[in-house]
């Protein structure tokens, strides 16, 4: 099911990035969505917002279907780490998904900050960037900031790999 | 509510006695407490574990304060992943609620057993759009009250279609309300009052809440609460909830109803002092506007999930500020144009200022509310609502369809996603863009600007909580709320503690039926 999207995205712009920013199946939270949003578009990437509670068959067929140059996860509702676990290993059993750059990031617990383990085990499950609430706006755009454009590159830059 | 004849020190709050009362259920508790002028104050509260929502219940009646209390579900139930809430509880992954529907029955009644009664009545806190679910197994427990709204646990917060929704919402009600032929009363709670939890105009968050209580109505409730959730501007709430409670009397005369205002929804203050002052005017705002119930939050919000401790208090704090505010002399009443001053001086930046209100209290019998035009939208938004169809489900649905209600910043497919916000320097929430909704022009002059950018959104979503952590950090901001406490016969800065006495633990019964 495709949602509103905040605003219209544009045209295709062959330096921005496909952006496809999501919550995941349990999480009903939005205006994290609807920021990341903003945010992308502001730094001329173009972004398809899957809204509130995605199923991991629809976040996977929607990823599939776009072949986005990045997936961005948030999650607020304290599931997102034991949510985050099961998507990604959805995600990388794909072969068009199993490289492209995805992170995931908010209040991914329920007992606050996060661990130095739960963002190594959340990397070693296969993302590529976890950037947890307190991390800073600016790693996460500096980490989109260091993507390659395009949907031929699809390899990380060296050196992106965990944040905070 | 007020301090009813005398201020409160002459009406000790106490817990209702369920034994002289004539009726049972958590909307009858809440309105002893309320005709006892006392503010019933509640947790959001939910352990995956069952030991610690028991210990988190029995916290909660023995706080030092009227309470009611919370079993908040976790996100797997409320989505119906009944599978992953399984999981979750067989492999200790810690869950953000209580799985009402995947502990066994018999488990859920010894949670309850000789805490839950009617001296202590529970409510099921969820979020789902589908909750057949949900009622089924809090009915198996002997709850028979819970929350939500075909729109409000719709829109915002999942992806099910709103036909859907309404549907499931109908058989819900019906549901519970065949609990009525076996002597219960059963309660349903409207969630439209916190449509997005912040940044949402108080005409359509009224609108919505007063429209789920009708629907809850038509399908057989008989009890209802009608919410509404703290914005930025307590003059502007203290409208709004002035509004809700006269549409509430006028739209739900035949049903037992009160109004529950939940202390702010949005991103909360960080500091444990800004949170507590955040709260307190919650609990103040509620007494002045007549609301009978009260949903904290906790010093913890911004954090992460509050301890049970962090609840208590929380509930100490806010019926503590409660119960100096009921100490005040009058009730407040929308009284139109003419009221204190005109409307648009009265809600100007300047005139928001509590001290100046104060002033004004003094040459004034009563408190009087500027119309601001509040009412004026949400009785056009609930009319052309109505018009749509005698079905009230069947009309909402058309009114979302025809752009009639638009919920800003709302991503869900059957949301028309025209309508905007702007957030006046002072707090107040006003339209930027009403899209479809029959409200142009109606409140004020023109359409203000809108909340531009991720930074002007940020800014937007936080400003409550920069300006309750900033009041926190200096002291000489908190002012207006000390001299609030001298003009309304408290000491300053040392709230009344006329709290009620705890709650004995003896068992009563058990709520409802068990099927």
């Amino acid at each position: 099911m495709e949602q509103h999207a905040v605003e219209q995205h544009g045209k295709a712009e062959p330096t921005g990035l496909d952006v496809v920013v999501t919550t995941m199946a349990s999480d009903s939270h939005t205006w994290n969505l609807v920021f990341l949003q903003l945010l992308l578009e502001e730094l001329g990437h173009r972004v398809t917002n899957l809204g509130a509670c995605v199923p991991d068959e629809l976040l996977v067929a929607e990823c599939r279907r776009i072949e986005p140059d990045l997936i961005v996860l948030s999650s607020v509702n304290g599931h997102g780490f034991n949510d985050g676990l099961r998507v990604i290993e959805a995600l990388r059993a794909r072969p068009e998904l199993v490289r492209t750059p995805t992170v995931i990031g908010g209040k991914l617990g329920i007992s606050g900050s996060g661990t130095p383990a739960r963002h190594r085990a959340l990397m070693a499950a296969g993302f590529d960037g976890v950037f947890e609430e307190g991390g800073s706006v600016l790693d996460f755009q500096s980490f989109v900031g260091s993507l390659p454009a395009g949907s031929v590159a699809r390899a990380l830059p060296a050196g992106s790999g965990v944040l905070l | 509510m007020t301090g009813a004849g005398g201020g409160a020190g002459a009406v000790p709050a106490v817990r209702p006695d369920a034994a002289a009362a004539s009726s049972c259920g958590f909307g009858a508790f809440v309105a002893r407490a309320r005709a006892a002028g006392t503010l019933v104050v509640q947790p959001r509260m939910g352990m995956a574990d069952p030991l610690r929502m028991r210990d988190g219940l029995r916290a909660t009646r023995d706080a030092k304060a009227v309470t009611v209390g919370t079993v908040t579900l976790d996100s797997y139930t409320r989505t119906g992943d009944l599978e992953a809430a399984r999981r979750a509880l067989a492999e200790g992954v810690g869950l953000n609620g209580y799985p009402i529907a995947t502990h066994p029955a018999d488990t859920t009644r010894a949670v309850l057993r000789g805490v839950a009664d009617a001296r202590f009545p529970v409510q099921v806190r969820h979020g789902s759009a589908m909750p057949e679910h949900i009622v089924r197994a809090l009915l198996a427990v002997g709850l028979d009250a819970t929350e939500g709204g075909p729109v409000s646990y719709c829109l915002p917060y999942s992806r099910t279609p709103l036909r859907e929704a309404v549907a499931a919402w109908q058989r819900s009600c019906e549901l519970l309300a065949s609990t009525r032929e076996y002597g219960a009363e059963p309660h349903l709670e409207t969630f439209g009052g916190c449509l997005m939890g912040q940044l949402c105009p108080p005409s359509l968050l009224i609108a919505v809440s007063v429209l789920e209580a009708l629907f809850f109505r038509q399908h057989g409730l008989t009890s209802v609460s009608l919410s509404y959730a703290q914005q930025a501007d307590p003059r502007q709430d203290e409208e709004a909830l002035t509004v809700l409670g006269r549409l509430a009397g006028e739209l739900l005369p035949d049903v037992d109803h009160h109004v529950v205002l939940y202390a702010y929804m949005g991103v909360f203050p960080r500091s444990p002092g800004g949170a507590r002052l955040l709260l307190e005017d919650a609990a103040r705002l509620a007494v002045r506007a007549g609301a009978a119930r009260l949903i904290v939050k906790t010093t913890a919000e911004a954090h992460r999930i509050p301890t049970v401790g962090e609840n208590v208090r929380a509930l100490e704090t806010a019926a503590a500020a409660a119960a100096g505010e009921g100490s005040r002399p009058a009730p407040t009443a929308v009284r139109g144009p003419h009221a204190v001053r005109g409307p648009h001086a009265v809600a100007g930046p300047h005139a928001a200022d509590r001290l100046d209100r104060l002033d004004l209290l003094d040459g004034l019998e009563a408190l009087d509310v500027a119309d601001t035009g509040i009412e004026a939208e949400a009785r056009a938004l609930i009319g052309a609502v109505l018009e749509l169809d005698a079905d009230v489900g069947r009309a909402l649905v058309r009114a979302f369809a025809a752009g009639y209600l638009d919920v800003p910043y709302c991503l869900h497919p059957d949301n028309a996603g025209r309508a905007r916000t702007s957030l006046a320097s002072d707090g107040r929430l006003l339209w930027s863009s009403v899209g479809s909704m029959p409200i142009a022009g109606l409140a004020d002059d023109g359409p203000r600007p809108p909340i531009l950018g991720s930074a002007g959104l940020i800014s937007a979503l936080s400003h409550v909580q920069r300006t309750y952590d900033d009041r926190a950090a200096d002291p000489s901001a908190v002012a207006p709320s000390a001299a609030a406490a001298a003009a309304s016969g408290g000491v300053p800065g040392t709230p009344r503690t006329s709290v009620p006495p705890p709650t004995t633990s003896t068992p009563r019964r058990e709520l409802g039926l068990t099927t």
